[in-house]
């Protein structure tokens, strides 16, 4: 008979809650709880509670984030970098839902606000997860253009502003993972289902005029994994933090797949 | 000090960094058959190269007659005559084919109706020699850095360059000769430490807005590779020159793209006067963004700010088509709204002049080699070690960058640095053995830092660091204002001594790789107060109220500057160049815009 037995690891245990030393009157006080898990000793991972005025920093989570790492606990790690939603560095599951945590506003959450890693993706330290498969997903389906040659002028390829309005909504991806992370096909299949991310990106060259091998792009995509995992759930759209359309584009690249048979 | 288990990797090229610049060397070098490496502490796509937003300059004439040669002059008026002209020659020269090889690359530029890619109007960017406003920058809608830093890491993908991702580059490693060796650097996912040894190390890690308290720059932005040539004596040039943009967001510091004043956007003060009419009658809101910078800020000064403490200004686009706003400038639109809370097609967007960009960097020749200056000219190269991009400093922006020449800069010296190599270089050739020395002080460092049980955070220093260099070193400075902020700077440098770190582990500890930014900041920081405590005149960003006027007799030369380990601050200067080859070089005149 087969076993099931869960890693002694993978419970999450409720941790200590800390509060900042008040500077004044609180104005706004504000739990998060967070993931904290080190790899460096032997402990269950757990939840650690922070209760914070979110009048002393600035509106977003990031913010806050910072902000206890800053004056409370230093050893709290998370990616960050640009702050302004166009690095894709800070994607974490906010209350539930994968979001830039540089584009979310504290005060737009009500009671605690539950910071966890980006779901199903193996856990490197507290909120930072390993990237790595994600990433091969995107170089495998060659998101280069791909042109017999240079255009004959040794100019740019001309493209009218009608075709080069088909790469809005597809080219301003940022690889945070959020679509690619909250998708339950993506989470049973990560080894063989390429997730919303890489697809939007398999889209945006088969819809770019200037490349010429959207036909072997299509094909690569016509198997049962790759592509045909996608059971159209949507939360890949309902995760996306700068608006994309993951859901369409493939529903697209289904549709031209269809065309070629 | 603890022993640590270190591994050596050979390469015949180390790039460190992989934003714009970073990432155009290590494919060129890669795809000229060199066994390169690409060093990054962020995944390529999150380098803040990605937040670049209006556009790249190149003369490429899509929408009027233009010419590199009008790009030239406008470049050498905007570094107000500090930039190296046989540099600005190279880069100008240079910037067609680098854009085409782009929009080859795959580069989703907007386009104009012929299909050809579209150019828009920045700052200080003019045809015959200032006669009427250029239409030099191309664009990919308000998104251009995020569009090329994607294509040229899909195309890193495509010649398959090795990338060391998450890996943070710790220190130089320097043979007895002072020669460049290789780096030390960490794997930040498992804590593993490596020696890497090339022929070259390539610094390509941007600039250290950070070390401002408010700045569009990203938490990256911490001046890794001007810190770490400070560390092995190398000279940093020019880094008194630090551009204010003129429009970041009032508050968060969120860059508002100069493409908004470009598409015809305008700034107000408090009694909705289009101010910039009166400080630069010609080019109004498109002048130089130094020039841009300090009208907004005598603004304030005289009592004309807007907002509840008079503290800021207005940028309006309400009057613009939505359409247009819609097509070219939603990545705007979407900052607007979620940082200030603004709908641009209704309300104008509160806005401040805040740190974007460091003129300033490595001191570096025109192959991107790195050079030792004495005795007021360069003296030699410093062996095994090249810079390039915003790390650099060229000189190609002298005082005052213009807006889109910085994403050029980078594409143009990512492929200089690549043909040097090629040129001077033989793939597989005998590296030296490394010197033994310098990695176990590079690992004892890494290891003071590592267990330091002092009693100042890392948050702390780095609070007080950021809060000098805004009060101190802003967009007009006083001798005194400096003298209090080098005082404020050194005493930084102090507490670094007793500093504090928590985390002990090696994986993924960014309490610890936060302490080494932090080290690297300073040092930029330093540099910074000091050089423009020295520099006693006014040019380009650099706005002295105690010496107004430009200064061409004594201070048309570079300020280079070296940094003891104890702090101790050594200058020399260098000139100017003037020598060109295929144009005439533009004496200096009268700077009006």
């Amino acid at each position: 008979m087969a076993e099931f037995f869960l890693n002694k690891h993978s419970v999450v245990k409720q941790g200590e809650h800390f509060y900042a030393k008040p500077t004044g009157e609180i104005k706004q006080p504000k739990t998060f709880a967070i993931y904290r898990w080190n790899p460096d000793d032997d402990k269950n991972p757990c939840i650690n509670r922070y209760t914070i005025d979110l009048s002393d920093m600035g509106p977003k989570i990031l913010d806050a984030i910072i902000w206890i790492k800053d004056n409370m606990d230093s050893s709290i790690s998370f990616r960050r970098s640009c702050r302004e939603g166009v690095c894709g560095s800070c994607s974490m599951n906010i209350s539930g839902v994968n979001r830039l945590a540089c584009l979310e506003s504290s005060a737009d959450y009500a009671g605690e606000i539950r910071i966890n890693p980006l779901p199903h993706m193996p856990v490197v330290k507290d909120l930072v997860t390993d990237m790595q498969s994600f990433y091969d997903h995107y170089s495998e389906i060659e998101p280069w253009l791909q042109t017999s040659k240079a255009p004959a002028d040794g100019r740019e390829h001309r493209q009218s502003p009608a075709d080069r309005k088909k790469l809005d909504g597809l080219y301003e991806c940022i690889l945070c993972a959020c679509c690619s992370t909250s998708c339950p096909s993506y989470w049973w299949n990560p080894d063989k289902y390429l997730g919303p991310a890489a697809l939007l990106q398999a889209y945006r060259w088969v819809a770019d005029s200037r490349d010429e091998e959207r036909k072997k792009r299509l094909k690569y995509l016509d198997d049962k994994f790759r592509l045909y995992r996608c059971h159209t759930i949507m939360n890949c759209t309902n995760a996306c933090p700068k608006d994309l359309n993951p859901a369409k584009a493939i529903a697209e690249l289904k549709q031209e797949i269809n065309q070629l048979h | 000090m603890s022993s640590y288990e270190t591994t050596q990797l050979d390469y015949d090229i180390i790039v460190i960094g992989a934003g714009g610049a970073g990432l155009r060397a290590t494919l060129g070098l890669a795809a000229k058959g060199f066994k390169t490496a690409c060093i990054s502490k962020l995944f390529p796509t999150r380098s803040h190269t990605v937040a670049a937003q209006g556009g790249i300059s190149a003369a490429l004439s899509n929408v009027e007659e233009d010419d590199w040669k009008y790009h030239f002059y406008d470049t050498i008026k905007g570094s107000d005559w500090l930039g190296d002209q046989d540099a600005i020659e190279n880069m100008c020269e240079r910037a067609e084919r680098a854009v085409l090889e782009l929009e080859n690359y795959g580069v989703p530029f907007s386009r104009t109706e012929e299909g050809k890619i579209y150019q828009r109007a920045f700052g200080g960017m003019s045809i015959e020699y200032g006669k009427k406003q250029a239409h030099r920058t191309c664009a990919a809608a308000d998104r251009t850095g995020h569009a090329i830093l994607h294509a040229l890491y899909q195309q890193s993908l495509r010649y398959k360059a090795e990338f060391f991702i998450e890996y943070f580059a710790i220190d130089l490693i320097t043979g007895e000769d002072g020669s460049c060796q290789g780096v030390v650097a960490i794997n930040m996912m498992d804590g593993s430490l490596y020696t890497f040894r090339a022929q070259k190390v390539v610094l390509a890690t941007g600039g250290y807005g950070r070390s401002y308290f408010s700045c569009t720059s990203a938490h990256s932005c911490t001046g890794d590779g001007t810190g770490m040539a400070a560390r092995i004596g190398a000279p940093l040039q020019d880094m008194e020159f630090v551009q204010f943009h003129p429009t970041g967001i009032y508050g968060t510091g969120i860059l508002v793209s100069e493409a908004v004043r470009g598409e015809g956007g305008y700034l107000t003060n408090a009694e909705g006067e289009r101010f910039m009419e009166r400080y630069a009658p010609n080019a109004k809101d498109l002048a130089s963004r130094d020039v841009v910078s300090r009208s907004i800020t005598q603004e304030v000064l005289a009592g004309k700010g807007v907002g509840e403490n008079k503290d800021h200004a207005h940028l309006h686009i309400h009057h613009i088509d939505a359409n247009v706003i819609e097509e070219r400038l939603p990545g705007i639109s979407h900052h607007a709204k979620v940082f200030a809370d603004v709908d641009v097609t209704r309300e104008p967007i509160p806005i401040i002049p805040t740190v974007h960009y460091n003129m300033g960097g490595v001191s570096a020749n025109n192959n991107c080699e790195v050079v030792n200056v004495k005795n007021g000219k360069i003296n030699s190269i410093i062996p095994g070690l090249m810079a390039i991009g915003e790390a650099a400093c060229v000189s190609v922006h002298g005082a005052n960058r213009l807006g889109s020449n910085s994403l050029l800069d980078l594409v143009v010296f990512g492929q200089i640095a690549a043909e040097h190599c090629a040129n001077t270089l033989k793939p597989g050739a005998t590296l030296p053995t490394l010197n033994k020395k310098s990695v176990d002080d590079i690992l004892n460092r890494f290891d003071q830092v590592r267990y330091a049980k002092g009693d100042i955070s890392v948050s702390e220093i780095r609070n007080k660091m950021q809060g000098a260099m805004q009060r101190n070193v802003g967009v007009f400075r006083t001798e005194e204002l400096l003298a209090e902020g080098k005082k404020a700077i050194m005493q930084c440098m102090q507490d670094y001594k007793n500093i504090s770190i928590n985390d002990r582990s090696l994986i993924w500890n960014s309490d610890l790789i936060e302490a080494l930014e932090l080290n690297n900041l300073l040092y930029s920081a330093l540099a910074t107060v000091a050089c423009a405590y020295e520099r006693k005149e006014s040019r380009g960003a650099h706005s002295r109220e105690d010496y107004k006027q430009r200064d061409d007799e004594n201070w048309m030369k570079h300020s280079c500057c070296y940094i003891s380990p104890d702090a101790k601050v050594n200058f020399d200067y260098h000139p100017v160049r003037f020598e060109t080859k295929n144009v005439d070089s533009i004496p200096p005149k009268e700077r009006v815009y």
